[in-house]
């Protein structure tokens, strides 16, 4: 009865209150108690999704890491500009790529870089969750995908979630 | 509004719309569904970036103070496109859509 009253996620709830002052025009009544609702409605909605509770991490290290990404990003966009404008076929390919991360939290953030980052799109993730299908849009071989992936962004990962 | 602001933004449109249209024209030459994903995913996130940008350069160098609701936007987007773009290629291999023939390896089965 009484969790339907509180904030199942209050890190969550205090970062939607904060975005929600920030979008609307300025701070006033209005905007303060609708930002109170969202913040406590949207973690109840999405709770339900998050059946462990997030683990602690070194959020720390998380600007280093979004810094790498957002560069990585220019660099994939000039490379799949350059492949699209190219008259050569691209050579796609599937990986399935070894898992070390085991909290979700964590497979979720390396999924996402993967996606916005040099000719690569994650797929799916194994029931297990220890394998991730990640499709390249132009590789040589599987294992140069594999090893760029794992230096570059799971080893920071796994240090931040260690 | 300073000469350098108006350069900067007009660098950054120009960048912004040929990324966008580099985008959409990998959605018509890439050959199969999986790998025009790789277009709206990249070219165009850079793209909208680069437009964002210049419209925070635009209004700050106006009215002074920093947009904080454009860069919310940067982050929203950045968030969600890899989002999407998971969704349709999980989507894609659950019915099994046509891979081109050069492609190595195969989707998982489902």
């Amino acid at each position: 009865m009484f969790d339907r009253l509180s904030f199942p996620q209050p890190w969550l709830s205090l970062i939607l209150f904060v975005i929600w002052q920030f979008l609307s025009d300025g701070v006033s009544g209005g905007s303060v108690v609708l930002g109170l609702i969202l913040a406590w409605g949207i973690p109840q909605m999405t709770q339900a999704f998050w059946p462990e509770r997030p683990t602690f991490f070194k959020s720390w290290r998380m600007p280093a890491y979004l810094l790498r990404v957002l560069f990585d990003i220019v660099v994939a966009s000039f490379q799949v500009a350059k492949l699209i404008l190219s008259p050569r076929k691209p050579r796609p390919m599937f990986v399935s790529y070894p898992l070390e991360l085991e909290q979700p939290l964590a497979i979720t953030i390396l999924a996402s870089t993967i996606s916005l980052t040099p000719g690569t799109v994650s797929v799916d993730v194994s029931d297990d969750n220890k394998l991730l299908l990640v499709h390249a849009l132009d590789a040589e071989n599987s294992d140069e995908v594999i090893e760029t992936i794992r230096t570059r962004y799971e080893k920071p990962l796994l240090e931040m979630f260690e | 509004m300073s000469q350098f602001a108006e350069y900067a933004i007009c660098l950054l449109l120009l960048t912004g719309g040929a990324f966008t249209l580099i985008g959409a024209i990998g959605l018509v030459r890439l050959p199969d569904f999986y790998t025009r994903l790789h277009g709206p995913t990249k070219a165009t996130t850079l793209g909208v970036g680069a437009i964002i940008l210049s419209s925070v350069i635009y209004f700050s160098s106006r009215d002074g103070g920093i947009g904080i609701s454009e860069i919310l936007v940067t982050v929203f987007l950045f968030m969600t496109a890899p989002v999407s773009a998971n969704i349709m290629a999980k989507a894609a291999m659950h019915i099994g859509v046509r891979t081109v023939e050069n492609t190595e390896g195969k989707p998982w089965d489902q």
